[in-house]
């Protein structure tokens, strides 16, 4: 699966594991969206449904204070083959874009959303980019490291 | 919309009224009679029927996964409960096994029976209380009723063996907080034979009941191919006739040595999905009766031979030097410690000193037991899985539960995220009911069975 992928898009996977069994693939940005579509609609991998998308702030993992911040994380599953993989795009955190998976699967619209909400990891071509589960006068992204974890947030009254 | 008067907008009368049809805009939520849970659908009107929806989350948000990377792994089980309240013990579960992947290790046979049986005491809690609740919303109180009481039965049984009824915080990674207790097997059948009474009555009530189906069939279906696009799982893609189910497609725990049907439904329309709940059910019992059947080590019958001493005077034994034989002695335990005597551990837990921690007669009675107990629970020490990340998916009531960890090597879990089974349908909500009447969004919304503190976290 993982060296099939490697076939297919080169150097654009940057590293592939299969840690405690789990297949993963690191890629960069620019190869996700063909990753996807390459691995929904290839007969033998047939992985229809997007089962998560997360992110990941890596800003004080030991080992990747300098590397990308965050990893914007797909998970798949193949409904016919009963296989599981995880796809992983490493994201700077001076330009925090990912191009986005709505046109693929419907359900990626609201995990965008909820990444954006969460990470402020943004996604380009999304129709509807509103924050999910928090309020749009929410300052800041809460799932960020140095998002500290009692920081209160100000008042917000009805729209005068 | 605002420059019209309300005569205009709602009566089509007058210079604004646009010919006197006028798409209607309708709040239902966050605070809604017929919504149970928070949840806000804004719904365009014409007529009656739903033009366009948008459905507002995140009212019962409460930083499950911020909150999850503040504590050690064991602090997150509490957290879980409050996922998916209404079968707590599969989230509990599932994060534990997620963590156990993590760390590489496997739990005893008897603790994965017991995983078994629990959590399929719980899915039927679970869809007990969805069947019950869409009823009533649709005016079949009765069902509510029965299903509730029914429920009742099962609490029971949960409460027996993990001491409350709904935040269990019964899961430790490693194993189970506690044993089974003495003559469960037996409170089982006699509960599940209400419950299949139960069941039964409520089939003969609503399942040919006219007014019933009437408001279900074809109501808010979604295609096989959709659903599935929609990142459905459970018994909503069940319903569509599409055959997955991760107890059979991905075996875990001990579901491999299980016999069980999965059941599907044709049109994924309400009332297949009703249908699949309802015999998903009785797949659930006998999941249950085999595990109880087959639990290693067999139905406990304890066994103190009256050695057992008070707590206090084991401790003070243990100071006064006095130790010869006593790790050998039970203690006394108070009923809230049932099921977690030396030997009951031995049975549930993996035999790994660095997570699970040691029984109460080795931290009171040797200074390895009280180290040990202390390297679990000290700042800066404590089960601290090898850096790496893991997703371990269980098919939770409601779809695919799945709980993905990353660890950095510490005792804090660097990132832990769920994935909520009941997101995708609330997200394809306005595709199920957009173009439908508005009645026809409690049933619908029923269907989806939105649990808020799993949809929110």
């Amino acid at each position: 699966m993982l060296a099939r992928l490697k076939t297919r898009l080169g150097a654009r996977v940057l590293e592939t594991h299969a840690h405690r069994g789990d297949h993963t693939g690191v890629l960069t940005r620019d190869a996700i969206v063909e990753a996807l579509v390459y691995c929904r609609d290839e007969p033998d991998l047939r992985f229809d449904l997007l089962a998560d998308l997360t992110a990941v702030d890596y800003l004080r993992y030991p080992g990747r204070e300098d590397g990308p911040r965050f990893d914007v994380v797909y998970h798949l599953y193949s409904i016919p083959h009963r296989h599981r993989l995880r796809l992983r795009v490493p994201v700077e955190q001076d330009d925090p874009v990912v191009p986005t998976a709505t046109a693929l699967w419907p359900i990626a619209n609201w995990l965008e959303r909820e990444v954006w909400d969460m990470f402020g990891i943004r996604f380009e071509g999304h129709p509807d980019l509103r924050r999910l589960l928090l309020y749009e006068e929410f300052e800041g992204h809460p799932l960020r490291k140095d998002y500290a974890v009692a920081r209160r947030q100000p008042l917000i009254g009805p729209k005068v | 919309m605002a420059d019209r008067t309300t005569a205009e907008l709602f009566l089509g009368e007058g210079p604004g009224a646009g010919g006197g049809s006028q798409h209607l805009f309708v709040n239902m939520g966050p605070a809604h009679p017929a919504m149970h849970g928070i949840i806000r659908i804004f719904a365009e009107l014409d007529g009656e029927t739903v033009v366009k929806t948008d459905v507002e989350i995140g009212y019962l948000h409460r930083a499950f996964e911020k909150e999850c990377e503040v504590g050690h792994y064991n602090n997150a089980i509490p957290y879980t409960d409050r996922l998916n309240y209404v079968s707590p013990l599969i989230n509990n579960f599932g994060y534990a096994s997620a963590v156990e992947k993590l760390l590489g290790i496997d739990v005893t046979d008897r603790c994965k029976y017991i995983r078994v049986i629990m959590s399929e005491i719980s899915r039927i809690c679970d869809h007990l209380t969805c069947v019950g609740a869409s009823a009533m919303e649709l005016g079949a109180f009765t069902v509510f009723l029965y299903m509730i009481k029914a429920r009742e039965f099962l609490w029971e049984l949960v409460e027996e063996v993990t001491g409350a009824r709904l935040t269990i915080s019964y899961g430790r990674v490693g194993g189970v907080k506690a044993d089974l207790p003495a003559g469960f097997d037996l409170k089982v059948k006699k509960a599940f034979g209400e419950v299949r009474q139960l069941l039964e009555e409520v089939h003969t009530l609503v399942t040919a009941n006219r007014i019933f189906m009437d408001r279900m069939v074809g109501v808010g279906a979604l295609s096989a191919a959709e659903t599935v696009a929609w990142g459905i799982t459970g018994p909503l893609l069940r319903a569509a006739g599409v055959n997955y189910d991760l107890r059979k497609a991905q075996p875990y725990w001990a579901y491999d040595r299980m016999q069980f049907e999965v059941p599907l439904g044709k049109n994924g329309d309400n009332f297949d999905r009703f249908l699949v709940r309802m015999a998903e059910m009785e797949q659930s019992m006998r999941i249950a009766e085999q595990g109880l059947e087959g639990l290693p080590g067999g139905s406990i019958q304890v066994d103190w031979e009256g050695k057992a001493i008070d707590p206090a005077a084991y401790v003070d034994r243990g100071k006064q030097g006095k130790t010869e034989g006593l790790l050998l002695l039970p203690i006394q335990l108070s009923p809230n410690l049932q099921g977690q005597g030396r030997d009951a551990q031995r049975r549930v837990n993996a035999a790994d000193k660095r997570v699970v921690m040691p029984p109460k007669e080795t931290t009171y009675g040797s200074i390895e037991g009280l180290m040990n107990h202390f390297m679990l629970v000290m700042d800066g020490y404590g089960i601290r899985p090898p850096a790496g990340e893991a997703y371990v998916p269980v098919e939770g009531a409601n779809g695919e539960l799945g709980f993905y960890v990353v660890s950095d090597g510490t005792e804090r879990p660097y990132r832990v995220r769920c994935r909520p089974p009941c997101l995708p349908p609330v997200a394809a909500l306005p595709r199920m009911i957009e173009g439908q009447m508005i009645a026809d969004i409690i049933p619908t919304f029923g269907s989806v069975n939105m649990i808020g503190g799993e949809l929110d976290r």
